[in-house]
């Protein structure tokens, strides 16, 4: 296992913020997501300089600038493994990756599942605004379907990706919902991605004020939230509401939700999340929930021991290393089969 | 033993040709090894097609191995064959041009039947008469499948496991052509199958058969020696392949500078062993990312760079041309990375399999913006060792991308090398950010060389963000400033082009006061040489400038070059590096002499290009 070097100072979220102005649109969303970050980073309490960003390209991956400690702002979907080269190549590091729906979704769509199916030891946050923000509004992977955007003048007729879906398709061992506005709930899940050891993918849900302002209105409009969002806790009873009285429970192979008092229905009747299942198809349920029927899942929704890529091959050069008799550059040379001339 | 007639030859070509599994690669290699350790000079060529299987005895699953021994300098697997095992009819119709005349065909006479002719598209029963075999050509004609057959009666393997063996009979035979005691082979043999006891004993009885079949044949065939050479320097040798000797070459480089070894790398022909090679080398603790295409792979390699490594990237042409953002970003973030590219026939898939070195300008311009990298390219199997060392500290000690050339010709093929030792090597001696001068920023740098301070991630006091957006030169922030994008374009072009100033210059060989200047470069070096040597000793005056540094080019390269009345650039591509050099020696002119055929140069084909330039 590899040992963190946790500081005796305390951080404050200032000792993360670096001396770049930050330039996102007035109201952007990514400006809470970056908040939360510095204030989690702080909590953490593993100093900047042992800490690398590292992100893609696109509205959300100028975020690197904004952090102190070591940052690289890479090319267009290529974050996700320049960020694997980073952690294998020093896995003392704490590794975060800043991407957006494009960058991850389209472009870095396969380097994002096989970062995922090797379970590389490093926290990403996905900024999904559910559209391209930065070449100023074309739809993107998950933009709904039938929506108009200036790529689209009359909707869009593709099926947009499920985030949670190709995470724990492509076997992801954690996956954790936010909302730039809940900031309460940001840090919680982004603490417990920072406390997962391996690919620990975070979607932020966060607004794009010019092209696509309100894609997660439903969502975010305060006083329908406690109806609308149910905040997942491992261990705890899915319950949700403004009165605190719905729940979920299990209608054969189905999620549905339940009113606690009603129909001799009891806070025992409804189901405990289990974040730490190994099967996904409970936590797929929980992901894939949509409204007005459902609740939309938040938090952690999944979060599984499974060893990290990095830490593998680690103990693997240490395993070969303890059993050769070749330690040296010479040994090697030594080994092939020679004559004299 | 009757025939005790020995022929003493200064060198010879043999080539081994059959089916892609009758094992003509390990046959080949055996025999080369062999003659190296006996004192021979070696090179080898293997030449195999790009389906792992073909139909059996098909022209298209015809692999070969071409070994050449000398008993003084050789520089090329030779040209055209002395002589040929041929396994199979299919075997014999594609190599027969390539036989030398009085040439030897040893050929297994039990796949020489009607379906196995019909197989390889011969018309008539006599396949030597359909070819027009020269009368002067010897045939030893031998039952190698039934030989092998019982050979290995009584051990009860299926005849798949028995038929496998037949090529130890054909290395029996070449043994006692060659004179060459097979105590070595056995020797070898050990070292291969030492794990299975069975295979062990059942390859040296069919060895052994082979080789006394061969002594007690009543043949009126010479039996040849090739002498020890006696120019070799003094030292330890083994024998490598290009390949192997590219991921040495980066072992060393990480050893020497103190830091870790990273490949990210994408299988691909004819580089994938590079990456095989370094996986196997946990025990000198390289990590080796099988990455999920060729852009991951250098992008993890750019990731682990910026975190640290000594890192690289391997692949071929195709790969390149995907790495070719990703190289731009490491010319704008200035990391030190090494891409090692062994050349195929292209363009797209192309000849896999085949050697070119149609990826020249690819290296040097194939970026989007004005993005300067180190390209060079080694000559030989051997020097791929000492040329992935220089370009894994050329990377590190000026922060740049370097792109290292290599083909599928030298990748491949095996050449002499004299073992290094670690302390032998030059030191490697990045320019690091110092203690003390915390703060400075992700584009300090040293005014007089113009390459960055590396500031590794972990360290204190040196945070920074990188990236692929301008930077100013001062404050190392973004901007997109225009004096500064044309400050920060000029820096980078010049911290490339003084790099110069520490390469070794370029050396002339052959005919100093020569009528023709031959140019070259990479992996052509071995026929070009030869040429060039046999028509100087026939009286011409050629000289050969043989470049392995391309951009920066030797700083003498102008002056050396203008010193010749008559220059002929020859390369395998269709004009590359004499497009280039027209753009930096703009005064010469350049005749050139190319071929894009997937093959080296013959050493005939030079030497007949020369005197045609030389009337």
């Amino acid at each position: 296992m590899e040992t963190k070097e946790y500081s005796t100072i305390p951080f404050t979220a200032k000792d993360f913020k670096s001396d770049q102005y930050v330039r996102w649109c007035p109201g952007c969303g990514d400006y809470a997501v970056l908040n939360t970050l510095q204030k989690v980073m702080a909590e953490l309490g593993i100093p900047p300089h042992k800490t690398a960003v590292i992100s893609g390209i696109g509205c959300s991956s100028r975020l690197p600038y904004y952090i102190s400690g070591y940052g690289f702002h890479t090319i267009h979907g290529r974050g996700a493994v320049v960020a694997t080269g980073v952690k294998v190549a020093n896995p003392k590091l704490t590794v975060w990756q800043i991407t957006g729906d494009g960058d991850c979704l389209a472009i870095g769509g396969n380097h994002f599942i096989h970062s995922v199916r090797r379970n590389i030891d490093i926290n990403v946050l996905l900024f999904n605004n559910q559209i391209y923000g930065l070449t100023k509004g074309q739809y993107s992977p998950t933009t709904k379907k039938g929506y108009v955007t200036k790529s689209s003048p009359f909707g869009t007729v593709e099926r947009p990706f499920r985030s949670a879906e190709l995470t724990l398709g492509a076997r992801g061992t954690f996956f954790a919902r936010l909302l730039d506005v809940d900031l309460k709930n940001s840090q919680i899940s982004m603490l417990a991605a920072a406390h997962h050891k391996g690919t620990s993918m975070v979607e932020c849900l966060v607004n794009c004020v010019i092209f696509n302002d309100g894609a997660h209105g439903y969502l975010a409009e305060k006083e329908f939230r406690a109806d609308r969002l149910l905040m997942l806790e491992h261990g705890k009873p899915m319950i949700f509401g403004v009165e605190n009285n719905k729940g979920l429970v299990l209608d054969g192979l189905k999620l549905k939700v339940v009113t606690i008092g009603e129909n001799g229905i009891t806070e025992n009747d409804v189901l405990v999340h289990d974040a730490a299942c190994e099967d996904t198809t409970l936590q797929l349920k929980l992901a894939l929930m949509e409204g007005p029927e459902m609740p939309i899942a938040m938090g952690v929704i999944r979060d599984v021991v499974e060893e990290s890529y990095d830490s593998a091959l680690e103990k693997q050069i240490a395993e070969v290393q303890a059993k050769s008799k070749v330690k040296t550059f010479d040994d090697l040379i030594a080994t092939c089969e020679h004559w004299e001339m | 033993m009757e025939n005790t007639l020995k022929t003493e030859l200064d060198n010879v070509v043999v080539r081994f040709s059959g089916d892609s599994g009758d094992g003509m690669q390990l046959t080949g290699m055996l025999f080369s090894n062999l003659s190296a350790i006996l004192g021979n000079e070696i090179s080898t060529f293997p030449d195999y097609p790009s389906e792992i299987r073909a139909p059996l005895g098909t022209l298209g699953g015809v692999s070969g191995f071409q070994v050449h021994l000398g008993s003084s300098k050789i520089y090329t697997p030779g040209d055209d064959a002395d002589v040929l095992v041929a396994m199979n009819p299919a075997a014999l119709k594609v190599n027969i041009k390539s036989i030398k005349k009085g040439g030897i065909i040893i050929f297994d006479t039990d796949t020489f039947e009607k379906t196995d002719l019909n197989k390889a598209e011969f018309k008539t029963d006599n396949p030597f008469e359909e070819l027009s075999v020269s009368e002067t050509t010897q045939l030893i004609p031998a039952p190698l499948s039934s030989l092998t057959q019982s050979s290995l009666e009584g051990f009860g393997f299926d005849i798949k496991t028995v038929l496998r063996s037949k090529n130890m009979f054909a290395l029996g035979l070449i043994c006692w052509l060659f004179n060459r005691p097979i105590d070595q082979a056995i020797h070898f043999l050990e070292n291969k199958f030492g794990k299975k006891p069975d295979l062990l004993h059942a390859n040296v009885k069919v060895l052994t058969d082979g080789f006394n079949y061969g002594n007690n044949l009543h043949l009126t065939v010479s039996t040849f020696l090739v002498e020890k050479s006696h120019e070799t320097p003094k030292g330890s040798y083994t024998s490598i392949s290009g390949n192997k000797a590219t991921a040495w070459g980066l072992i060393a480089a990480s050893k020497k500078v103190g830091l870790e070894l990273f490949l990210g790398s994408y299988p691909i022909t004819p580089a994938t062993d590079i990456m095989q090679e370094l996986a196997l080398r946990k025990d000198m603790g390289v990590k080796v990312f099988q990455a999920e295409d060729e852009i991951a792979g250098i992008t993890s390699a750019i990731g682990a760079s910026f975190a640290g490594c000594l890192a690289a990237t391997s692949t071929s042409g195709p790969g390149l041309a995907l790495k070719s953002e990703a190289i731009g970003l490491a010319v704008m973030a200035e990391l030190p990375l090494v891409v090692v590219d062994v050349m195929r026939g292209g363009p797209s898939t192309g000849l896999p399999t085949k050697t070119e070195q149609t990826d020249l300008l690819q290296a040097l311009y194939g970026r989007n913006g004005e993005s300067p990298v180190v390209v060079m390219a080694a000559s030989t199997p051997a020097d791929c060792f000492h040329f992935a060392f220089m370009a894994s500290k050329i990377a590190l000690e000026y922060m740049t991308p370097v792109i290292l050339l290599t083909d599928a010709f030298i990748g491949n093929g095996t050449s002499l090398w004299k073992l290094p030792k670690l302390a032998e090597l030059p030191e490697i001696q990045p320019n690091y950010a110092q203690q003390g001068m915390e703060g400075c920023n992700v584009t300090s740098r040293d005014e007089k060389t113009k390459v960055r301070y590396w500031s590794i991630p972990g360290t204190k006091g040196f945070g920074h963000r990188n990236g692929g957006l301008e930077k100013d030169y001062y404050s190392g922030a973004i901007s997109s400033d225009p004096v500064n994008h044309q400050k920060m374009v000029d820096t980078r072009e010049q911290k490339v082009s003084n790099i110069s100033l520490v390469l070794p210059e370029l050396k002339l060989e052959g005919t100093m006061d020569a009528d023709l200047l031959v140019i070259g470069w990479g992996g052509t070096h071995g026929h070009l040489m030869t040429a060039v040597n046999g028509m100087n000793k026939k009286g011409s005056k050629i000289a050969l400038a043989h470049f392995n540094y391309i951009n920066p080019l030797p700083k003498n390269t102008v002056e050396v070059i203008q010193r010749y009345k008559k220059v002929v650039v020859c390369e395998l591509n269709s004009g590359q590096f004499a497009t280039y050099l027209r753009s930096k020696v703009p005064a010469v002119e350049f005749l050139q002499y190319n071929k894009v055929q997937g093959q080296p140069f013959t050493v005939a084909e030079l030497e007949e290009c020369f005197v045609k330039l030389l009337k």
